[in-house]
C-alpha cells in the first residue's frame, strides 16, 4: 500500500520531485521487509472502553470491537463499561497473560487522561509499556460527532485501525534516567521565598536564596500590622529572616541577580551575579557609623518618598543582613572622588570602594521563582491626581506612615502640611479591575488592608471619619468578613459603593468627587487626604527573568502555571517552579501556603537522585545527517547540539521534550522520534485516506 | 433628597442617635435588600427599607425623618426575621417615628398621627384592634372619609374581616396596667 502512495506522490516516479515523494522514497529504503513480516506475525490486542454513556451511547462498540476481532494480526478483542477502572485494567491484564499478546491499544479518551494508566497496567505483565498506545474516540470521536451515530461508529474504527497500525511498528523502550542535583535555587527574598527556602533547607536540602536588594523581606518589610489578626509584619518575618541567616543550609546571596540559567530539570547550571557593595560584609560589624557620618541625603524609595536615606546606608534599620550598602549614583566619591567619610570612619577598614561585581556558577535541580509584585507605577496613572497633589497617596505609603519605624513613626499627618488628616478618603480599584485603560484582574488584596488601614486610622484619630469608594467588597480569606464586619460596626467607616469622578486641590482640601450608588446620589467629600489602592503587577524584569528560565509570563507578566488547578505551583518548563505575588497577586496567607506547596513538590521531584524520563523523543540516523545544523537552531529546548568529531547533529536525550520540530525541519529525513517514525504517521495516515 | 450629598453638611451624629435609640446595629447593613424584598408596604414607600438605612448612614436626618415610609410600616417583623445581620427595621422604625414626633417634623401623610392614635386607642379599649370602630374614630377626627379604600374595605367586610361587635381579649386588667406602665 504504501508503493502505492509513494508512486502516488511522485507521480509513478516522473515529472516534479516533491518533498513528499522524497519523503517516500527516503522511508521506503529505510523500512526492512523483514521488520514488517515480524510486524505482522504480531498478536495485537484491542480494548473498547464505553466510557458509561459518553462513548457507547455515540459509537456501537460492541459492533467495533467484533471488527476489530476480525483484523488478522488481533488476536484478543473486547469491550467494557470502564477500561480505567481496576476490573478494565484486569481484562487488560489477562488477555496479556492468557493470549500471550505482544502489543495493546485501548480506544478510549485522550491520552492524556489515561496512557499511563495502561502503560502502568501493561508493564505489570512484563509487556514493554510503549507496546500500548490509546485510540483517542471520546474527544476526537464519541463528543464531536453525537448526531451522527453511524459515522462516528466508522470513524472508530479507523481510529483504531490506524493506531492499530503504529502500534505494530513501535520499539521497545526504557524510561531515560537522569541523574539529578539535589539543591534548589530560590530567587526572591520575600516572605515567598524566605518560606520556600526554609522549608526546603529544613527537609535536608541545599538551598540558594538569591534577593536582589541588600537584605530579606520583600515587601512585608514596608508593612505596618497585618489582616486579619492585626499583627505587626516586622517580628514574624524577622524570626524567619534570622533563621535563614544562621541555616546552614541556606547560601544567602543579597544585592545579588540571575544573570544566566542553562541546562534543564535535575540539572541547571546558573551564572549569579553579586553586585559591588563596597563593603567588605565580611569585616563589617554593623555598627553604623559609616551611616550616620555620610554627608548624601536622597530621598528613599523604600519608604515611599516620605524618608530620606544616605549614600550608604541599610535597606532598613536592623535589616537582615544588617550590612550597608554604598549606592553609586548617590556617592560623592563615586560622583567626584570629594569624600571617603565612611571610609575614615570605618572601625574595621571594610569599605572597599574598589570592589567590582562578582560572577559566581553554581547548580542546582530546581528553581522557585518567588520574584513579587510591584504596586502600578505612578507616571502611568493619570488619574485622582496621584502624583500632582501631594495628599493623594497609594496603600504602601500608608503602610510606611503607619509602622512604627517608618518616616513619620507610625503617625499619619499630610505630606503637604504635616497636620492630622480629619477626612480621610479611601479609593479602592485604582487600576485594578479596569479592562479598557489599565489590568483587568482584582489585586485580592485591596479589599483588606484598606479596611485594615481605616481601622487603625480611625484608633489614631478618633474624630476622623474615614470614607471608603468601592466596587465590590472582596472579603474571601479565613475570618476576613468577619474582620470587615467587626472593623465597620466598632470604627464606623463610612463605606460609598461607587466610583469617584473627580479630584482637585481645594483651599487646603482635596475634593473628591464620586457617587454613592445605593442612594443613587452624587457624593461630595472635602478630605485631608486620599489614599489610593492601587493594583498590583507584577515586579520589574521579570518578563526577561522569565525568558532566562524557559517560562512563560501572562500578558500582564505574571508568570503561568502549568495547570491553573492541578499543578499550580510548577510552571511551564520542567524543574521551575512558582511561589507568591509573581505568580498572582496574593495575600500574606496565600503567599505563604503556596510557597510550602512549593518547597514539598521539590522535596518529591529530589527525592530521589535519578530521574525517569519518557523516552518519546527525537533520535538522529547518523548515516543520513549531513551535519547542516538547522535542527540545532529550531530546538526550542536547545536539545540539539553538533558533533563537532563526527560532523553530525545529536540529540540532548535529557532536554529533549519530543516535540517535533526537529524533523519538520531536517532537510535530508535524518531525525525521527521514536515511536512516532514517519512511516508509522504515513501508514496511520493511509488508513483515513 | 438632593441630588447631591455634601458629606460636610452630613449630619454624622444621627447614624448614632439613631442606633443608640433603636438599639440596633445600622452600620452592620451591607444592602442584601432581604428586608425590602419581603416587606408588604415596601412598594408604596417612596423610600424602601434598605434605602432607609442607607439614608441614615449617610446622616439624611431631615429626608429620613420626614419620609412617609417611616409612617408606612406596619411592624410585621418580616425583615428583621430576614435580616442576616439581626437589625430589626421594625423597631428602626418606631424609633425613627417617635424622633419625628419629638422634632416636631410634620409628616408627610396628613392625618396619619390621628390613624396611629385611634390604633392605640382601640387596643387600648379590648386589647386588640377592632376595626370598625378604630376606623369610625379616625373618620370622625380626620374628616378624611377614605374614599380609595371604600371598595377593599366592603371586600374586607364580606370576607367576614370585619366583624360589627368587638370581641375582647380576657386580661383587660392586664392591658390597662401596660398602658399604665408605658405612660410612666
Amino acid at each position: 500500500m504504501l508503493e502505492d502512495r509513494g508512486a502516488a506522490f511522485g507521480l509513478e516516479g516522473r515529472g516534479k520531485r516533491t518533498r513528499e515523494f522524497a519523503l517516500s522514497e527516503t522511508l521506503l529504503k529505510r523500512s526492512d521487509p523483514r521488520t514488517l513480516s515480524e510486524a505482522i506475525m504480531k498478536k495485537l490486542g484491542v480494548f473498547i472502553c464505553h466510557c458509561g454513556v459518553n462513548i457507547a451511547g455515540t459509537v456501537d462498540v460492541k459492533s467495533v470491537a467484533g471488527k476489530m476481532g476480525e483484523v488478522k494480526d488481533v488476536s484478543h478483542s473486547a469491550d467494557y463499561i470502564y477500561m480505567c477502572s481496576e476490573p478494565g485494567q484486569q481484562l487488560i491484564r489477562d488477555a496479556i497473560r492468557e493470549k500471550g499478546l505482544e502489543g495493546v491499544v485501548v480506544a478510549c479518551c485522550s491520552p492524556s487522561m489515561h496512557e499511563n494508566t495502561f502503560r502502568k497496567a501493561v508493564k505489570s505483565e512484563g509487556m514493554n509499556p510503549y507496546l500500548c498506545e490509546i485510540a483517542n474516540i471520546r474527544e476526537q470521536c464519541s463528543w464531536v460527532h453525537q448526531k451522527e451515530k453511524q459515522k462516528a461508529t466508522e470513524k472508530a474504527e479507523e481510529i483504531i485501525l490506524a493506531t492499530l497500525k503504529k502500534v505494530r511498528e513501535n520499539e521497545k523502550l526504557e524510561a531515560i534516567s537522569v541523574s539529578i542535583n539535589r539543591s534548589v535555587l530560590v530567587i526572591g527574598g520575600g516572605i515567598a521565598g524566605m518560606t520556600a527556602a526554609l522549608d526546603l533547607a529544613e527537609g535536608g536540602y541545599e538551598v540558594i536564596l538569591l534577593e536582589k536588594e541588600q537584605a530579606l523581606g520583600g515587601h512585608m518589610t514596608q508593612l505596618s500590622k497585618t489582616f486579619p489578626d492585626l499583627h505587626p509584619a516586622l517580628p514574624d518575618l524577622f524570626t524567619k529572616a534570622k533563621g535563614i541567616e544562621m541555616h546552614p543550609g541556606i547560601d544567602l546571596h543579597c544585592y545579588s541577580e540571575m544573570e544566566e540559567v542553562k541546562g534543564y530539570v535535575g540539572n541547571f547550571e546558573l551564572t549569579i551575579r553579586k553586585k559591588a557593595t563596597y563593603v567588605d560584609w565580611e569585616k563589617c560589624n554593623g555598627c553604623g557609623l559609616c551611616i550616620r557620618d555620610c554627608p548624601v541625603e536622597y530621598v528613599s524609595q523604600f519608604e515611599r518618598g516620605l524618608g530620606v536615606r544616605k549614600a550608604i546606608d541599610l535597606l532598613y534599620p536592623k535589616s537582615v543582613p544588617d550590612k550597608p550598602v554604598v549606592h553609586r549614583v548617590h556617592c560623592r566619591y563615586f560622583i567626584d572622588g570629594s569624600c571617603r567619610k565612611c571610609e575614615e570612619v570605618c572601625p574595621e577598614k571594610a569599605i572597599r570602594f574598589n570592589q567590582e561585581d562578582e560572577r559566581i556558577g553554581k547548580k542546582v535541580g530546581a528553581i522557585v521563582v518567588a520574584t513579587g509584585f510591584d504596586l502600578y507605577p505612578r507616571e502611568k496613572l493619570g488619574e485622582y491626581g496621584y502624583g500632582e497633589i501631594p495628599d493623594v497617596i497609594d496603600g504602601l505609603t500608608l503602610e510606611r506612615m503607619l509602622s512604627v519605624d517608618g518616616p513619620t513613626k507610625g503617625k499619619i499627618i499630610r505630606p503637604s502640611d504635616g497636620k492630622v488628616p480629619k477626612e480621610m478618603v479611601f479609593i479602592q480599584c485604582v487600576a485594578s479591575r479596569d479592562p479598557d485603560r489599565y489590568m483587568p484582574y482584582c489585586s485580592r488584596i485591596c479589599c483588606m488592608y484598606t479596611a485594615k488601614q481605616a481601622k487603625i486610622y480611625k484608633e489614631q484619630v478618633p474624630d476622623g471619619q474615614p470614607y471608603i469608594f468601592y466596587m465590590d467588597i472582596r472579603s474571601d480569606g479565613k475570618g476576613y468578613e468577619e474582620f470587615l464586619q467587626k472593623t465597620i460596626e466598632e470604627k464606623g467607616l463610612l463605606y460609598l459603593r461607587g466610583r469617584v469622578s473627580r479630584i482637585f486641590q481645594d483651599n487646603g482640601t482635596v475634593r473628591v468627587l464620586g457617587v454613592d450608588t445605593l442612594t443613587g446620589n452624587m457624593v461630595e467629600v472635602a478630605a485631608d487626604m486620599v489614599v489610593l489602592a492601587t493594583a498590583v503587577v507584577p515586579s520589574d524584569g521579570v518578563k526577561d527573568l522569565a525568558a532566562k528560565l524557559r517560562a512563560t509570563v501572562d500578558r500582564h507578566g505574571f508568570l503561568t502555571e502549568a495547570h491553573i488547578k492541578l499543578y499550580p505551583v510548577e510552571s511551564s518548563t520542567k524543574g521551575i517552579y512558582l511561589a507568591g505575588c509573581g505568580q498572582s497577586p496574593k495575600d500574606i496567607s496565600d503567599t505563604v501556603s503556596q510557597a510550602s506547596a512549593t518547597a514539598s513538590k521539590i522535596q518529591a521531584l529530589l527525592s530521589t537522585d535519578q530521574l525517569l524520563q519518557d523516552p518519546l523523543i527525537a533520535f538522529v540516523d547518523e548515516h543520513i545527517c549531513s551535519g547542516c545544523g538547522i535542527c540545532v537552531e529550531i530546538c526550542p529546548y536547545e536539545a540539539r547540539e553538533m558533533d563537532s568529531r563526527r560532523g553530525i547533529s545529536v540529540v540532548h536525550s535529557a532536554l529533549c521534550q519530543g516535540c517535533g520540530a526537529c524533523i519538520g525541519a531536517c532537510p535530508n529525513f535524518a531525525c525521527e522520534l521514536r515511536n512516532s517514525s514517519s512511516i508509522q504517521t504515513l501508514r496511520m495516515m493511509d488508513t483515513f485516506v | 433628597m438632593e441630588a447631591l450629598t455634601n458629606m460636610e453638611k452630613a449630619n454624622k451624629t444621627f447614624l448614632e442617635e439613631v442606633s443608640k435609640r433603636s438599639g440596633e446595629k445600622l452600620s452592620l447593613c451591607y444592602q442584601c435588600l432581604k428586608c425590602t424584598a419581603g416587606c408588604p408596604t415596601a412598594p408604596n414607600m417612596e423610600f424602601r427599607p434598605n434605602s432607609i438605612i442607607r439614608m441614615i448612614q449617610m446622616g439624611k436626618k431631615q429626608e429620613v425623618l420626614g419620609s412617609s415610609a417611616i409612617w408606612f410600616c406596619v411592624y410585621c417583623q418580616t425583615c428583621g426575621t430576614r435580616c442576616p445581620n439581626e437589625i430589626h427595621i421594625g423597631v428602626l422604625m418606631d424609633a425613627l417615628r417617635e424622633m419625628a414626633m419629638e422634632e416636631g417634623v410634620h409628616a408627610k401623610e396628613k392625618n396619619i398621627h390621628l390613624f396611629h392614635e385611634a390604633f392605640i386607642q382601640s387596643v387600648r379599649r379590648g386589647g386588640r384592634a377592632h376595626e370598625v370602630t378604630m376606623l369610625m374614630e379616625y373618620i370622625l377626627r380626620s374628616r378624611d372619609l377614605m374614599k380609595g379604600s371604600l371598595i377593599p374595605g366592603v371586600k374586607l367586610f364580606l370576607k367576614g374581616k370585619f366583624p360589627l361587635l368587638p370581641s375582647f381579649v380576657k386580661g383587660k386588667g392586664e392591658i390597662k396596667r401596660i398602658f399604665e406602665k408605658c405612660k410612666k
